[in-house]
């Protein structure tokens, strides 16, 4: 095959055959005949095949910001945005000099990673993982003093489901049968109405199910999904990478973020009148940002609402563990769905289950499924295609999910050490809840709403027309503005709500309640003489 | 009855495109036959550990010493773990943020990273940046965000060999841009012709496809070919020609079977022609924890290197990775234990590499 064969021409014969190149085009003028364009040819391929001159290349780059794809530019995530860039340039700069800034160190409320924060994980939960991890170990008789016995026993089981006991294979692309059965009879368990390890969908954290049902959902920006106001900003990205259009419903501040369905009635009818094909509701219960744990009957209407348009209910209940108030309870949406009599004909319901959130925090493990319920095998055929493309998820994310929906039971040798271990975490985040939802509603202009649920707080800051007015003088929003000037303060960082959603003309920041316990006083009191000097420099 | 949203027909088309044969038809008809009793060998998927090769031994006593670090308290932990797994161990926990159970930065632990660009220095010769290695869960997360960075619609085309692993063509297909094939030469050893592609990108262009990007897999999937250093060359040279983002899919780095093609990575011959090319080359190389020799499949590691791209791009793939948060840390430190492996003198090198 003739390949490009020159290497090495000199200079000065390179400029020899540009010359003779320029002069053969300047006497030829404009037709040529077959011969004089057969050296022409054979000139320009000369001349173009040097390699001490490289040609010039074609400019058009291909990777800049004028040309990437749009949607990665459009799509925004504030919890790790501008702030937390903010944020870690000053952790540099304490370091660098420490004793240089108002504070000692800095404190991330931004994100809800709360191992990140000193909480610790559950020992049941990492005796199994090491050992699933490092099998060979099982056999040995110095394991039985350092592990648990029921520990071991579970890392035996979960092991003969595995084929191979390898834990470094891919396993089947919607997960591991076995734990996909565990995790069945965990949900069964908890709603009291049976589940399919076959609708169970595995993943390396809750996100990536997110992603992929969006996927399917949106073919056009003519698709859209509607999403509670405020949100957790995965949805708005995700939606937007995708390309499809976001169909905000508004949360009721008022009424603690209640959802009515009279809201979403508007925002669906306004939507289809401007000929959007709303496909999907998400609904995130308990709330992220907001808190807030949904009233059955409340839940009954949006199943109601779904079955009624047609739409796919997404529900995000990654914090079903987290809740700190006696007169709500976690209902799944699917136990609401069944208690209602409605089956796999009547409502296309997904929900979302992640390892990162309740009492174990295992964020970096990257665990999490969806459970699918009520489409056809055309559409689960599609979904399992789609997973297989990237082959499964981590094996020791697929094992902590399953150890999350089946935890020790009453009788289990590490049932009494879980069981305090779990209810010393929940019982704490309750605490720092309520003492940092006071504190905020001490502050003048700030009002805050419980958090029934989850991990956060969500005060909304009147902020004071001088302070608005010099936020837009620094080409900034309010509630940035505020933020930033909290951080440089006191080294907390919080999310300005604007990375959530809020009705317009509002200002709110997301602040986790994830610090160690001891850590809360000192938070307060340096949230509360923070406040109160800026409200002293921008009272109007 | 009203259609519903997750009804076959409204499904994007652009998933309904999407073909992967290594988990497909033939492989659901052989799970079948397998839960029948029938005995099957499945030899479709580059899945060692579940061929019966065994894990490396280092590798798994140190991740599941982090996994449960109340063992590093436990004073007869030197009984059941050399004394190189523990130091490591405290190594990596030291380099997270909160243990194995808190999100990571979301390009990787920073110190990981350190580790990776320790080891492309020593690999390639020529000192790699951190900052531009970002951790992923397994090399096809890596591939599938720069992917759909580059493509912006159907007439945005990518280069990809024939035969090729079906990731490439997958991904194109779910991100709605066209696949421009450029076919290998089976008599000759799957070798590559520049002519080939150079008449692949100007069929595209009379189509009014641009071709933006150009992915080789090196050493093959599924033809097992290594290419030669002249061949790199020409490729990088056809890249700075044409503009393209070259996409090197270097997994297979490690499964060198004969000595007359040594594995040369894309970066090191690049930066060998010098400039302008390795100044101006847009270049993204993948690897991961998958291959190799460690075959470590389900812990789903790998990364992406990029060189000569520009910041602000980088933003925004950092911003893209951010959304889902971090890639799974103990694969992070899979990756780590792989790219700084055990030393001669070390406690456990005997057995590292008798295993190896």
């Amino acid at each position: 095959m003739r390949r490009s064969v020159i290497g090495g021409a000199k200079r000065s014969s390179l400029f020899l055959l540009n010359q003779a190149h320029r002069s053969l085009h300047h006497h030829l003028g404009s037709s040529p005949s077959s011969s004089a364009t057969a050296l022409l040819l054979l000139l320009r391929r000369l001349s173009s095949s040097s390699a001490s001159s490289p040609p010039p290349p074609n400019m058009s780059n291909p990777v800049t910001v004028q040309s990437i794809n749009p949607k990665v530019l459009q799509c925004e995530y504030a919890v790790r945005g501008e702030i937390v860039n903010l944020a870690q340039r000053l952790q540099e700069e304490l370091k660098a000099n420490p004793g240089s800034l108002p504070f000692d160190e800095i404190l991330y409320c931004n994100i809800g990673n709360p191992q990140s924060l000193g909480q610790l994980p559950i020992t049941f939960f990492r005796e199994v993982l090491a050992l699933c991890d490092h099998p060979t170990i099982l056999d040995k008789a110095e394991t039985q003093g350092l592990f648990s016995a029921d520990s071991i026993e579970r890392a035996w089981q979960i092991l003969d489901q595995i084929p191979g006991r390898a834990t470094g294979a891919y396993s089947h692309s919607q997960g591991i049968k076995g734990l996909r059965d565990t995790i069945a009879a965990g949900i069964e368990a908890r709603d009291g109405f049976p589940a399919n390890p076959n609708d169970i969908f595995l993943t390396d954290g809750a996100s990536p199910a997110v992603h992929m049902m969006m996927q399917l959902l949106i073919s056009s920006e003519k698709d859209g999904i509607l999403c509670p106001i405020p949100q957790y900003p995965l949805y708005s990205a995700s939606i937007a990478l995708h390309g499809g259009s976001l169909i905000p419903y508004y949360l009721d501040e008022e009424t603690g973020w209640g959802l009515e369905v009279s809201e979403l009635k508007k925002q669906l009818e306004e939507a289809r009148s401007k000929g959007i094909s709303v496909r999907a509701l998400v609904v995130i219960n308990p709330g992220n940002p907001t808190g807030q744990v949904l009233a059955e009957e409340n839940q009954r209407d949006i199943v109601e609402f779904c079955k009624k348009e047609g739409l796919v209910l997404l529900a995000d209940e990654v914090y079903q563990e987290n809740i700190y108030v006696p007169e709500k309870k976690f209902h799944s949406f699917k136990k609401v769905a069944r208690s209602m009599g409605y089956g796999d004909n009547d409502l296309c319901l997904v929900s979302f289950q992640s390892v990162s959130k309740g009492y174990h925090g295992e964020c970096g493990k990257r665990g999490g499924y969806m459970e699918i319920t009520g489409f056809s095998p055309e559409v689960r055929e599609q979904i399992y295609k789609v997973a297989s493309v990237n082959l499964c998820s981590n094996i020791s994310g697929q094992i902590l999910a399953s150890l999350v929906m089946s935890p020790p039971k009453v009788g289990d040798e590490s049932y009494e050490s879980y069981s305090a271990e779990k209810d010393g975490i929940l019982e704490s985040l309750a605490r720092r809840a309520k003492t940092l939802e006071d504190a905020f509603n001490s502050l003048e202009g700030i009002t805050c709403n419980k958090a029934e649920g989850a991990m956060y707080l969500f005060p909304r800051i009147r902020l004071p027309e001088k302070a608005i007015k010099a936020a837009e003088a620094a080409k900034t929003a309010p509630d940035l503005f505020y933020c930033r000037h909290l951080l440089n303060a006191t080294g907390v960082v919080v999310v300005p709500g604007s990375g959530f959603g809020q009705v317009p003309g509002t200002w709110h920041f997301r602040c986790t309640i994830l610090p160690q316990e001891d850590k809360i006083p000192a938070i307060v009191s340096r949230l509360t003489d923070f406040h109160k000097s800026f409200m002293d420099e921008y009272r109007d | 009855m009203a259609p519903k949203g997750l009804d076959y027909e409204l499904l994007n088309e652009n998933v309904k495109k999407v073909q992967y044969a290594v988990r497909g038809e033939l492989y659901l008809r052989a799970s079948e036959l397998q839960k029948e009793g029938k005995k099957i060998i499945f030899t479709n998927v580059g899945n060692p550990h579940a061929l019966g090769q065994k894990p490396l031994t280092f590798p798994r006593q140190v991740v599941a010493l982090c996994q449960a670090p109340f063992l590093l308290d436990d004073p007869n932990v030197g009984l059941m773990f050399p004394a190189d797994a523990i130091a490591r161990a405290k190594h990596y926990l030291s380099l997270t943020s909160g243990g194995l159970g808190a999100y990571s930065d979301s390009r990787g632990i920073p110190g990981v990273r350190q580790e990776v660009a320790d080891f492309l220095l020593r690999r390639d010769g020529y000192p790699s940046d951190p900052e531009l290695i970002f951790l992923t869960d397994g090399a096809s997360k890596g591939v599938m965000q720069i992917l759909s960075t580059i493509i912006r619609g159907p007439s945005d085309g990518i280069l990809v060999p024939v035969p090729q692993y079906p990731l490439y063509s997958a991904a194109i297909s779910l991100f709605g841009g066209t696949l421009v094939p450029y076919y290998l030469e089976e008599t000759a050893n799957w070798g590559l012709d520049v002519n080939d592609l150079r008449n692949a990108v100007s069929q595209a262009k009379s189509k009014g496809i641009t071709v933006k990007a150009m992915v080789i897999i090196n050493p093959g999937n599924p033809t097992g070919q290594c290419l030669s250093e002249a061949n790199l060359s020409e490729i990088l040279r056809f890249c700075y020609q044409e503009g393209l983002v070259l996409l090197g899919d270097e997994v297979y780095q490690q499964n060198i079977y004969q000595d007359e093609r040594p594995f040369i990575s894309s970066k090191k011959v690049l930066m060998d022609m010098g400039p302008p090319y390795s100044k101006e080359v847009q270049l993204v190389s993948f690897h991961t924890v998958s291959k190799g020799y460690w075959g470590e499949c389900g812990q789903r590691g790998g990364y992406f290197e990029m060189t000569n791209i520009p910041p602000k791009t980088v933003d925004e793939i950092y911003k893209v990775a951010s959304i889902s948060l971090s890639p799974n840390v103990p694969a992070q430190i899979f990756m780590g234990l792989m790219v700084n492996p055990l030393k001669p003198g070390d406690i456990s090198y005997e057995q590292f590499i008798r295993e190896r």
